[in-house]
């Protein structure tokens, strides 16, 4: 159980070395061992998606993965979705135009899942929409300004 | 003129943070401390034998364990009843940890301290409780039977049985043409914020002082009740409310117990700790609501107007009562929404069983109050052959009745008294929103392809910003940025920015320079909390008060200094200029210098400062009436609650085959006086009706008779995705500013959930012709009701 396990994670487009047990989930240790807090943990057992990331691109629930089995693979976590000058992303500014969040605790779930769901379908309908953040739960806005800053994120985009 | 921000539907001042992740929640502090896991009771109702913690001690990096009998002086008393009531006569309170018994599943029996949360989840499931289990009380009815009781020595499991009367209900029943008996009931659910509750602890020995960040909704509260158990100084504890993933009436305060041990721990071991919660834990040691059965009878005469009414019904609190009466004494009172009873009686019992403790959750026992008040309308209107509205519309108080006395008591001890409200036109604001008269003929269209779908509509009234007070503090630094405190917490309500507005206006000072801060004691000490719809009404008529205390200040300051009457001053963009004279301004920077003889000119706003004349050389340098420094700090306590109120209509669609129930249309009308912040109001009320179809259609809590939550995940417990809520919420303000508070605003943060149920009810009702008596319902229930319907 003590035993250390030497791997390097690529978080955020940045290589980082760290000594973990095999059991360390994803979602602890990007928040407890590389201190990337903005990632949250909601349920711990992968139906809220508080906890998604990107892995190569792809939406995944970091409470599900440990981290040891990620080496090797580019992760994106929301500290890496901003612009490269520092703006926000179209996606995380259409969440602030359309008031798609209050508490923001669920919140880093839907930037990375529309942010991915974009990029497969860059101009959803709202339906499409709707389908895109259905894996996320929020209690407090009820989803409909998150369906608007779904649409709203990929007019920014276009 | 600047900008007025008070109406503005802006964007949010916190979002910047939150989305890049900025954001600071409990489990983002304190990477440092050692991380507290609890062992829990997987029985409802046992007597503990023994702990064997043996097993555990082996286990690396454990760090301390800790039962009943390590907790000293009053840590070893049971926690707090915290509002006692004359009525309330069987309150019974759990201990931090369990002694001797525990009295419902998830109840905390040992806490493990580790070096992380996996050490001492590690050590935790190595302890050894042998239990001796007793018979669990289950669900209301078998807690009225009392074949068993939760305590031994509470007979009949009941805590209080309270009445409250107007009139005299037995000769209006029996005089009355028309009499109705109605049997209704409202299953458990739970607030359910996305981040569970947590508090974390940070003892200095150095400074003896203790300071301590928690996921709560009261940090003034948790201040109180820690510096009480732990036998400290009240000024030298200091709790600070990090960003808080949502609330919802879970996080209020009593304290839990996770709240008073983990300071303890952090203080015993001078070490700082953590307690996470994880989301079962949430489900089965933190508080449900809504748990209630009614049992009605109305008197009406032949229009539909109600004569008197009597209600008696019995609420589930669970296993303790550390908060009292309030949920059972809202529904009581707040059942009555916009309607005259006639006479009316009102009895409830609260009673034990061997579940998880009940505290308000969003609604607060209006849920169940507007479901049977909207359900003894509807009926009404079926016996009558009436339209629903028109039921409704008869037994209104009119807007000239206002104010309303219902001559009855509400939940913060002031008389029931409505400050405002206009029913008639929300309701005709409603029906032209709704299409309810034209409703008919989408039915036959419906018909005609073969579709079923229905109407319901439902109204309330709900008390919000209750006393006792808040208090808000302003300063305005010599850098001219206005820093604004107030004591209550946020979880996401967006008081950082509708605060700001407020102030903004009130000082004539740009946006951008006001920053707000919320539930940290170090910046203001006197608070009550957030919940019951009151941190606009109370923290943003506080903070507009002490605005206003600060401008006064400054403007006399600037009089002075630009030898101007302060009457003939303005402040514009965060400059003090004489109306009418260009070029006679003073930027409120350096007003807030020379408000403060000791000037050491550090910063170009002192050296600025030093062409102005200042003080009176024939008084000493702080006059005996005055203070240094640009501030105010002023306190808003009302006479009593001002009462928001709303209706809500739905359309839904009836699947024939499944008898799934599918939302069409959703509409409200709300009426929460003037509006701070539109975008955020519309917001509230978004989550709000999430919350209220939640608990018509999704949401309960699935006891089995041995007490076990069966469904204590978010695989199992329906919260509601975007699949599952309206795809769009329609909405029409009705503004009649409330007279109790110097902005006319009245509380919003609850108002979408509490109609939900009758409103759901009601519309599958009109489309199935099958009378509801429960909510929620799933299709398989309602499957069952058309069944028995068919079968006769």
């Amino acid at each position: 159980m003590s035993e250390l396990i030497d791997v390097v994670l690529t978080v955020n487009g940045v290589p980082r070395p760290l000594s973990i047990p095999a059991r360390r989930l994803l979602s602890d240790c990007l928040r407890h061992d590389l201190r990337l807090t903005g990632t949250h943990v909601g349920c711990e057992h992968g139906v809220c998606g508080a906890c998604t990331v990107l892995v190569d691109g792809l939406p995944m629930r970091s409470c599900l993965l440990l981290a040891v089995s990620v080496e090797g693979n580019d992760i994106t976590t929301v500290e890496g979705l901003a612009e490269p000058d520092g703006a926000l992303s179209a996606v995380q500014q259409a969440f602030r135009d359309c008031h798609g969040l209050q508490c923001g605790f669920c919140t880093p779930g839907f930037l990375t899942t529309v942010t991915a769901g974009l990029r497969d379908n860059p101009d959803p309908d709202e339906q499409q929409a709707r389908d895109m953040i259905g894996g996320n739960l929020c209690r407090c806005t009820g989803y409909q300004n998150i369906v608007r800053a779904v649409l709203r994120a990929a007019e920014l985009a276009r | 003129m600047s900008t007025r921000w008070f109406g503005q539907p802006i964007p949010r001042v916190e979002d910047e943070r939150l989305l890049r992740g900025a954001g600071a929640y409990l489990d983002d502090l304190g990477h440092d401390a050692l991380a507290a896991a609890f062992v829990r009771s997987p029985h409802a109702h046992a007597r503990i034998t023994d702990v064997d913690v043996s097993a555990a001690l082996d286990v690396e990096g454990l760090v301390a364990i800790y039962t009943y009998d390590d907790l000293p002086d009053r840590l070893a008393e049971p926690l707090p009843l915290l509002i006692p009531h004359p009525t309330l006569t069987h309150g019974r309170t759990p201990y931090a940890l369990a002694r001797d018994k525990v009295h419902h599943v998830g109840a905390p029996v040992a806490m493990v301290v580790a070096e992380d949360r996996y050490l001492a989840e590690d050590a935790a499931e190595r302890i050894a409780v042998r239990y001796e289990p007793l018979p669990a009380v289950v669900g209301i009815a078998a807690a009225r039977a009392a074949a068993h009781l939760v305590h031994e020595d509470v007979p009949g499991n009941l805590a209080a049985r309270m009445t409250q009367s107007t009139g005299d209900v037995d000769a209006a029943l029996a005089a009355a043409p028309h009499v109705l008996s109605l049997d209704l009931a409202i299953e458990r659910s739970a607030s359910t914020p996305l981040e569970g509750r947590g508090v974390l602890a940070r003892w200095d020995a150095e400074a003896r002082r203790m300071r301590i960040w928690s996921s709560t909704q009261t940090s003034t509260g948790v201040r109180a009740a820690v510096a009480a158990k732990l036998d400290l100084p009240l000024v030298d504890v200091d709790v600070i409310t990090p960003d808080v993933g949502g609330g919802f009436g879970v996080k209020i305060m009593h304290p839990w117990p996770e709240e008073v041990l983990v300071p303890w721990a952090a203080r015993l071991l001078a070490r700082p700790v953590k307690f996470v919660e994880d989301r079962r834990e949430h489900f089965v040691a933190s508080a449900h609501e809504r748990g209630q059965l009614h049992s009605v009878r109305v008197g009406f005469d032949d229009d539909g107007r109600l004569l008197g009414l009597d209600v008696r019904f019995w609420h589930d609190h669970g296993a303790f009562i550390p908060y009292g009466l309030i949920v059972p004494i809202i529904t009581s009172t707040q059942l009555l929404g916009p309607y005259k009873p006639g006479a009316y009686r009102v009895t409830f019992d609260s009673l034990y069983t061997n579940t998880v403790i009940v505290t308000p959750y969003r609604g607060a026992g209006r849920p169940q109050g507007v479901f049977v008040m909207e359900r003894v309308m509807d009926a009404i209107a079926r016996e009558l052959g009436l339209d629903r509205t028109t039921v409704r519309e008869r037994n209104f108080i009119e807007p000239h009745e206002m104010p309303y006395d219902h001559g009855l008591v509400f939940q913060d001890g002031r008389p029931l008294i409505y400050d405002s409200g206009d029913f008639p036109a929300s309701l005709a604001k409603l029906k032209q929103l709704v299409g309810w008269d034209d409703f008919e003929q989408a039915r036959e269209t419906a018909r005609a392809e073969g579709r079923r779908i229905g109407i319901g509509l439902a109204c309330y009234v709900e008390g919000t910003g209750v006393g006792p007070y808040e208090g808000g503090h302003v300063v305005i630094e010599t850098s001219g940025k206005v820093k604004v405190a107030t004591g209550l917490t946020s979880q996401g309500q967006g008081h950082q920015t509708v605060f700001a507005q407020i102030v903004a206006d009130e000082l004539g000072v740009p946006l951008d320079d006001v920053e707000v801060v919320t539930g940290d004691t170090r910046r203001f000490g006197y608070a009550v909390g957030t919940f019951a719809s009151r941190a606009a009404v109370m923290s943003g008529s506080a903070i507009a008060l002490a605005a206003r205390a600060a401008k006064e200040k400054a403007l006399r300051v600037a009089g002075d200094a630009l030898e101007a009457n302060p009457d003939d001053l303005e402040i514009v963009d965060g400059v003090v200029r004489v109306v009418g004279a260009p070029g006679a301004e003073i930027s409120l920077g350096t007003v807030a210098v020379l408000s403060n003889p000791l000037r050491y000119a550090f910063d170009t706003a002192a050296q600025a400062a030093t062409q102005f004349a200042s003080g009176d050389p024939a008084k000493p340098p702080v006059p005996e009436d005055d203070e240094p420094g640009l501030e105010g700090r002023d306190y808003f306590s009302p006479m009593q609650s001002t009462f928001a109120n709303g209706m809500h209509a739905v359309v839904v669609e009836t699947d024939p085959d499944t008898a799934e129930v599918k939302i069409l249309r959703y509409c409200v009308v709300h009426d929460c006086g003037t509006l701070i912040n539109p975008r955020i109001v519309e917001g509230q009320i978004h989550g709000g009706v999430a919350q209220g179809v939640a608990g018509a259609l999704y949401e309960r809590m699935a006891y089995d008779d041995a007490g076990q939550l069966q469904n204590a995940s978010f695989m199992d417990f329906l919260m509601p995705y975007a699949s599952e809520v309206p795809s769009s919420v329609e909405i029409d303000h009705l503004e009649t500013p409330s007279p109790m508070n110097p902005l006319g605003i009245k509380g919003a943060g609850e108002a979408g959930v509490i109609p939900g149920a009758a409103a759901i009810a009601s519309a599958i009702e009109d489309a199935e012709g099958i009378v509801l008596t429960s909510m929620p319902i799933s299709p398989s229930e309602l499957w069952e009701l058309r069944r028995s319907k068919e079968t006769g």
